[in-house]
């Protein structure tokens, strides 16, 4: 431990001052009135440290011994963290206040888990792991449950809280009997006491870590509490849950399976095979019947993780970044497809059921147009900016030689097609019936707008993400 | 067979059993004094482990604080377990399936069960030398510079535990009346009283 070990954490020691000078600051000014002032500031800081970290980190630097490592990937994934929280931040700001929800813990407990998940992307430890996952899991059960007048919402927190104590039990699980066969808890380490015969307890460890980390992407069939969650939390909360988190999770579990397990790729990639699979068929298939679009949503994710884990599934650096452009263009397309879904009310109260979307688009035709653009980009429908992601975890699969994974995917976006374009055609043709109204604070409507054309210019060339998505895969894979 | 080996055959056993009837006895008062027993027998197994500091901890922290926080709270909860167990009925066979199925596969892994060559190295490597340092001493140097980093992570967590608790229940209720200490401070004894001479046969 020595002061350079401090220089490398500092984005970290800056995000977690800052969340207890806020929080001392939201008390001492009491009863709420600073909230707004807080939300702003804290996305604020977010961007200008994704600016930072962005533009100014290089280079490998591992800290405190190995237990955190800071290199191009763990950069790349903390960049569209810091963008895709501060994101929902500022566009569901309005909407949290005049819902009764303008608590200033919220911006805080947002920043802690901030903190928790650039812990989880820069792990190198399976101490330093389980910390950070729990940091980030622990402020989100809390911000689950933050209507806590509401059944729903306290239902969500809990459930959320059990099955994800369950998960960490199985994680902690699997990490024992890693360290009882490595007798370390460093990456590094179990990476180098691994190689020629594997042994059954190694296995063991692995598939128990893998499917604790799988419960947090919610990958199937680890996906039990994605649709009641999503459904029962306040909307900017599911709005954060389906963002940020999950690049997160995503971005762990790439590491765990490359810097410690990374000498038996052939054991972790069908585990992950497998999961991606069930995840895009349950994904597609489940979200059909569904008549509310937060749970829509939430089978949505399930379906996005799946492909994002076929990158993972194929072993390769042109996988992992596969897998980084996927979550970056996911986490866009959220991000516009959950302001909208803020902006949704009747009478002035909010409103999630599809069929309020009767005719939207004679009542709002821009909104409208831009919803139907990330409708097809979610879908995968070319030339979006969704089909890109889909074309290339598909195309890592294939170059891997998983024709059948790459076909099983094809096969799934089909099915998973048509219950985004139904959302379209009820806004199109729908029967003419009293629908919702879109009721949009100015910083949600240029969400909406600016991420709809986003995903319709970004044909040209990705925003310059890909050659920054393979420079990180390569730092990561090496 | 040595006192030691006799005395962690004793520790172990009763740990192992103290832990089954937590899960299996049916007033979860009982649930929380066996889980104390758990506790202490543990903390013998420490003692014999040499690490009487975390021996010490365990029956300080543990048994003295924690399990008694269980107990109120147990004791408080107004929970008919009768009921939840009735619940719990309908999915055993499922559960079993799974439990055994689980403990299966367990016993195949640890029936299998190595080491990597190096582990023993490492798993050295990383704790002081026990013949230069008491254990206690060992324990500071490993939780407060070694993983420095891991302790304010687990500072952060608790950080977020209490803010979430505190988000979660905290009410302010208006039809409350509070004590104002500053109010009572400021009040005017020559103001706050009033002195009349009453005549008598008359009223005020």
């Amino acid at each position: 431990m020595n002061a350079t070990d401090f220089h490398t954490v500092l984005p970290e020691v800056i995000l977690a001052l800052y969340a207890m000078a806020a929080l001392l600051v939201g008390v001492y000014a009491g009863k709420d009135k600073l909230t707004g002032v807080i939300t702003w500031a804290t996305a604020g800081l977010f961007v200008a440290l994704a600016i930072w970290i962005g533009f100014k980190g290089e280079g490998v630097n591992p800290a405190f011994g190995g237990m955190f490592i800071d290199d191009a990937f763990a950069r790349f994934v903390k960049v569209v963290v810091l963008l895709s929280a501060a994101g929902v931040l500022v566009m569901a700001q309005e909407h949290m206040a005049s819902h009764d929800l303008g608590r200033f813990e919220y911006p805080i407990l947002v920043t802690l888990a901030v903190v928790g998940m650039f812990f989880m992307v820069s792990a190198g430890d399976l101490m330093s792991l389980y910390l950070g996952l729990e940091l980030q899991s622990l402020a989100l059960y809390v911000v689950a449950a933050f209507r806590r007048d509401s059944a729903k919402s306290t239902e969500a927190g809990l459930k959320y809280f059990v099955l994800g104590s369950l998960s960490s039990g199985l994680l902690l699980y699997g990490a024992s009997l890693v360290y009882g066969y490595a007798g370390t808890t460093l990456f590094s380490g179990i990476l180098s006491t691994l190689g020629g015969e594997i042994p059954l307890g190694v296995l063991f460890g692995l598939v128990f870590v893998l499917t604790g980390l799988a419960f947090k992407v919610s990958a199937a069939p680890f996906h039990m509490w994605t649709p009641d969650v999503y459904e029962g939390a306040p909307t900017p909360v599911t709005a954060f849950f389906a963002t940020a988190p999950k690049v997160a999770a995503m971005a762990l579990i790439a590491r765990v399976i490359y810097a410690a397990f990374g000498a038996i790729p052939a054991e972790w990639s069908q585990v992950l095979a497998a999961l991606a699979v069930l995840s895009m068929f349950l994904g597609a298939v489940a979200a059909i019947g569904q008549r509310d679009i937060k749970r829509l949503m939430a089978y949505s994710s399930i379906a996005h993780m799946g492909y994002a884990l076929v990158g993972l599934a194929a072993g390769t650096v042109e996988g992992v970044q596969a897998m980084l452009i996927y979550m970056a263009i996911y986490v866009t397309m959220n991000l516009g497809t959950f302001a909208f879904i803020l902006s949704l009310e009747k009478n002035g109260q909010p409103v999630s059921d599809i069929a309020s979307l009767n005719m939207f688009a004679k009542r709002e035709p821009l909104k409208a147009l831009a919803v139907l653009v990330l409708m097809f980009s979610l879908a995968g429908v070319p030339p979006m900016l969704g089909f890109f992601g889909k074309f290339y975890v598909l195309k890592a699969a294939v170059d891997a030689g998983m024709t059948w994974l790459a076909l099983a995917g094809a096969v799934a976006s089909v099915i998973g097609a048509f219950y985004y374009l139904r959302i379209v055609f009820f806004m199109y043709f729908g029967k003419d019936v009293e629908g919702a109204d879109s009721k949009m604070a100015p910083v949600q409507w240029l969400m909406l707008v600016a991420v709809a054309a986003a995903m319709v210019l970004g044909v040209v060339n990705l925003f310059g993400i890909e050659p920054a998505a393979a420079f990180a895969a390569a730092s990561l894979v090496g | 067979m040595s006192v030691a080996d006799l005395a962690f055959y004793a520790f172990s056993t009763v740990t192992v059993a103290a832990g089954l009837l937590v899960t299996l006895s049916r007033n979860p008062v009982h649930s929380v004094l066996w889980l104390i027993l758990a506790f202490l027998s543990a903390a013998g197994l420490f003692v014999l482990l040499g690490a009487e500091f975390v021996a010490m901890l365990l029956i300080i922290v543990y048994v003295g604080a924690v399990a008694v926080l269980f107990l109120f709270v147990v004791m408080m909860l107004d929970i008919d377990f009768a009921e939840l167990k009735g619940e719990m009925v309908k999915y055993m066979p499922l559960g079993l399936l799974v439990g055994v199925i689980i403990i299966m596969q367990l016993v195949i892994g640890v029936g299998a069960w190595v080491q990597a060559e190096g582990a023993l190295g490492l798993r050295a490597a990383v704790a002081p030398d026990l013949a230069q340092v008491e254990n206690t001493r060992a324990l500071g140097l490993l939780i407060y510079d070694k993983y420095l980093l891991l302790f304010q992570l687990a500072g952060l967590v608790l950080l977020v535990a209490m803010i979430g608790a505190i988000v979660l229940t905290l009410r302010h209720r208006k039809d409350v009346k509070r004590q104002n200490v500053l109010h009572q401070m400021w009040r005017d004894p020559a103001k706050a009283m009033e002195l009349h001479d009453v005549k008598p046969g008359q009223g005020l």
